[in-house]
């Protein structure tokens, strides 16, 4: 049951990620004084340590890091669809983030093959960004 | 190179190590296996129990009850939080506060009762940022640096199933071993997968059990019972940065224990050709291969090949986790290592025992990676 999947908990320094997310719009926290770019969102720049951060738009385009394949389901919610993918991307921009691969399975790509954001809506209320290999169509 | 760890060379003795059984324990807690640990590391070293004048304590849940418990009131406590990668660090503190005067004689206390209250790390347990995506658990995290050291180096599974082989040799030859069945390499191809490129045999055990490690200052210790295992080097580096992918490093915190090996075989005066045991923090089969190129034992992308042929096994070119390790012997994340590399400098391990042994190493490659290096007194 897809309901029963692990929801995003957005709090007071990720909300605006969720926010694009649900325009369909991939974003990362960047440092308005050193253009520090990162993901997930910080209180203060990593960087440089300035409160001063907004999220902004990124091109969806990456890498493909790693993946792995889940055989053990530790949420009820994912236990029909093990086993699934979930891969690691590498931004163009910098930053690394988790999700799956859609449109393919990683068996079929090589990692440092390039991928671009997917979005999957769940509901009214929550979009993911997820990725599918960059050129495939939509 | 850290001067004030030079300072600490061969200050810190171990001297008295105990731990309790290994298994599942639901009659009592983990106070109570805590409590027998204790006491078989006073037996160990012959020391007086109001004579512990320092504690730490970790995976325990209140360090002030298990000092109600042992009726004990130190001068120093430090409670460690329930992290894998605490043991060195702890060990590490403790030396510190012992050559700093905060405490004569230091008792660290560790206790786990995974099994018995079914922990499963992982899921609703261990709620991260990457949970809508369906990654959780450190063993996934693991399985996705080795699913990209495969890709870079040509790593194989049948290549890190050595190590698994290794270790559970080991356990085989250990009675206090959790896991006592030999395994060969197919077994390992052929295990349940959990998260691919990882099976069942690539993942730590849980289970029951305690720990404990009584260390003192080098004049003290000469009064005491057995010939104290002297701390001669010690390294330490974080890696936090991106850590809100949890117990990842894309290059598998190759940097981080470079810098730790530099660090304590700098302060130890040896190298890795002069380690005669490694204990290697085995959370995850693949750790076990980047802790090998990070200290140097073989260049970055090299552990796969370094470990083929039974290398790691007691008799081969660089014995390993000679108790069994986290893989076979308990999961007591990092600390029942510790007491066996202090079993090995003193000669006590039996049928695994590695012959001469003087130079032990533990190493932990972790966000927090940490090494010490044990030398006979």
């Amino acid at each position: 049951m897809s309901s029963m999947k692990p929801r995003p908990k957005p709090d007071v320094f990720n909300k605006g990620f969720w926010e694009a997310a649900n325009q369909r719009q991939l974003t990362v926290q960047r440092c308005d004084d050193c253009a520090h770019s990162h993901y997930p969102g910080t209180p203060v720049c990593p960087g440089c340590l300035s409160s001063k951060q907004s999220w902004v738009p990124v091109s969806g385009r990456g890498t493909l890091l790693s993946w792995v394949r889940f055989h053990r389901a530790y949420w009820d919610g994912f236990r029909e669809e093990v086993p699934y993918n979930v891969i690691l991307v590498g931004l163009e921009e910098g930053p690394l983030m988790i999700s799956n691969l859609l449109g393919a399975e990683p068996e079929d790509i090589r990692i440092g093959d390039a991928v671009e954001v997917a979005f999957e809506t769940v509901d009214d209320t929550l979009t993911l960004p997820k990725f599918r290999p960059a050129g495939a169509v939509a | 190179m850290n001067p004030a760890f030079h300072k600490l060379k061969d200050r810190i003795a171990v001297v008295g190590v105990g731990n309790t059984a290994y298994g599942n324990f639901p009659h009592t807690d983990d106070y109570g296996l805590g409590a027998e640990a204790f006491r078989n590391a006073l037996a160990d070293c012959g020391l007086e129990k109001n004579q512990v004048d320092g504690l730490g304590v970790c995976r325990l849940p209140y360090y002030a009850r298990m000092g109600e418990i042992l009726g004990l009131n130190p001068r120093w406590t430090v409670q460690f939080p329930a992290h894998g990668r605490m043991s060195a660090m702890a060990i590490i503190e403790a030396a510190a506060a012992l050559d700093a005067g905060l405490c004569d004689y230091a008792a660290l206390i560790y206790a786990n009762i995974g099994r018995s209250r079914r922990v499963n790390y992982g899921g609703e347990e261990s709620p991260g940022v990457w949970d809508p995506f369906g990654f959780t658990s450190p063993g996934a995290a693991h399985a996705m640096m080795f699913q990209r050291h495969m890709a870079l180096y040509g790593t194989t599974t049948r290549q890190l199933a050595e190590v698994s082989v290794a270790v559970r040799h080991h356990a085989c030859l250990n009675p206090d071993a959790v896991m006592k069945q030999p395994i060969t390499i197919d077994d390992h191809e052929a295990a349940r997968p959990i998260t691919m490129p990882l099976r069942l045999l690539d993942y730590c055990l849980i289970n029951d059990g305690a720990v404990c490690l009584i260390l003192t200052t080098k004049d003290r210790a000469k009064d005491l019972k057995k010939k104290p295992v002297m701390i001669s080097g010690i390294g330490a580096r974080e890696a936090y940065t991106g850590s809100s992918i949890s117990n990842f490093n894309l290059n598998f915190w190759h940097d981080e224990v470079q810098d730790v090996a530099q660090q304590v075989y700098g302060m130890a005066g040896v190298g890795p050709n002069d380690v005669d045991a490694l204990m290697c923090y085995d959370n995850f089969s693949p750790t076990v291969l980047f802790s090998l190129e990070g200290l140097g034992f073989c260049k970055q992308g090299e552990s796969g090949s370094f470990v083929e042929g039974g290398a790691l096994r007691v008799g081969g070119r660089l014995p390993t986790n000679t108790d069994g390790g986290h893989l076979s012997n308990s999961y007591m994340q990092g600390w029942a290592l510790n007491v066996e590399a202090v079993r090995q400098v003193r000669g006590e391990c039996g049928a695994r025992q590695v012959k001469d042994a003087e130079v032990v190493q533990f190493v932990a490659t972790t966000p927090c990676s940490r090494s010490i290096i044990y030398t006979p007194g």
